[in-house]
């Protein structure tokens, strides 16, 4: 199981090098040094959160400030673990989920929510593996490098992490008009919540709660019980 | 700002991040018997991923053009059921190609 963890693992930790690859550089033009930096994303694991982060340091922001912003855009996350412990394996519990629960993303929780009927702690350790080295790394590059990589590069790498969502999302709404519902509400909202002005306010961590809860809440109210396994 | 003050905002940031990570993982122990909680549970991931990919995708590179080859690519093959890495690569090279002849104009 740990190495179908470390190969569905893989486009994730493509997408996270060139994610990070770009805040490494944010970082550094913002005054941190590579170390920090890289320190910053191994320590949190987490793209939104990292920017907001560095955001409120560089603008000397209260320590409360940080503990906010953090919780806000990052409470998505809580939101991820209660539907995984839905699905982990009878073993993952305890001390497993203390360690491993640090490894909770948008994209590791929707790869392990898609795989199989049960999440085996095997598998989601092999899943964190390569998406924390891609994460890593790709900050080191970016806080040293700087602008090397040719840009055509950086989009490559960038939209790895695009397909495999769609991946993720194209097969099973096409199996279930229930998942295909849900998906249509939440990208028409996601698409007000970006393109009308007055939202320009909400932070883009915010915005995928937004979408999430309520396209998921409909999907409920209409479609109980037609959720995927 | 000094390598102290540094690890305290870093400590606060990490800790907050971990906490909302791991407190719900840990307290809730039950499986959910509740068919609309557990519906709407389900539905979560993939209503995050759609709402992350759409209309994200389209500004994920310099050229729209291009980010919408690549987001064909991946709906196509993804539809045929094709593995993450699969798609996921096949939209990048596809973005790759598309960026280099875009950049030949």
């Amino acid at each position: 199981m740990i190495k179908k963890g470390i190969r569905d693992g893989i486009p994730i930790g493509l997408g996270y090098f060139s994610v990070s690859f770009s805040f490494g550089i944010l970082a550094v033009s913002n005054g941190f040094t590579w170390w920090e930096a890289v320190l910053i994303s191994m320590a949190n694991l987490t793209s939104a959160g990292q920017y907001a982060g560095i955001t409120v340091m560089a603008a000397a922001g209260g320590l409360l400030e940080m503990a906010i912003s953090q919780f806000v855009i990052n409470i998505r996350y809580a939101l991820m673990s209660v539907s995984l412990s839905q699905k982990t394996e009878e073993k993952f519990k305890g001390i497993y989920r203390l360690i491993l629960g640090f490894g909770i993303t948008d994209e590791i929780f929707a790869v392990a929510m898609n795989t199989a009927k049960e999440i085996k702690r095997s598998y989601f350790f092999g899943l964190i593996i390569i998406p924390y080295i891609g994460w890593t790394l790709g900050t080191l590059a970016g806080s040293v490098c700087g602008n090397i990589m040719p840009d055509v590069v950086c989009d490559a790498l960038g939209i790895a992490l695009y397909g495999m969502f769609i991946a993720i999302i194209v097969p099973s709404a096409r199996r279930s008009k229930a998942v295909l519902f849900v998906v249509a509400v939440s990208v028409v909202l996601s698409c007000m919540l970006y393109y009308i002005p007055i939202f320009d306010k909400i932070s883009s961590g915010f915005a995928i709660i937004i979408c999430a809860v309520t396209a998921s809440a409909l999907g409920a109210l209409l479609f109980p019980g037609s959720e995927p396994d | 700002m000094d390598g102290y003050e540094f690890l305290l905002y870093l400590g606060v940031m990490a800790g907050v991040t971990y906490l909302v990570r791991v407190v719900p993982f840990i307290l809730v122990k039950n499986k959910i018997e509740n068919k609309y909680i557990k519906s709407f549970l389900g539905y979560i991931p993939y209503a995050v991923l759609a709402a992350m990919t759409v209309p994200g995708v389209f500004y994920s590179t310099r050229y729209f053009i291009s980010a919408l080859c690549g987001f064909i690519t991946a709906v196509i093959l993804a539809y045929f059921g094709k593995s993450l890495i699969t798609v996921a690569l096949s939209s990048s090279v596809m973005v790759f190609v598309s960026g280099l002849v875009v950049d030949c104009f």
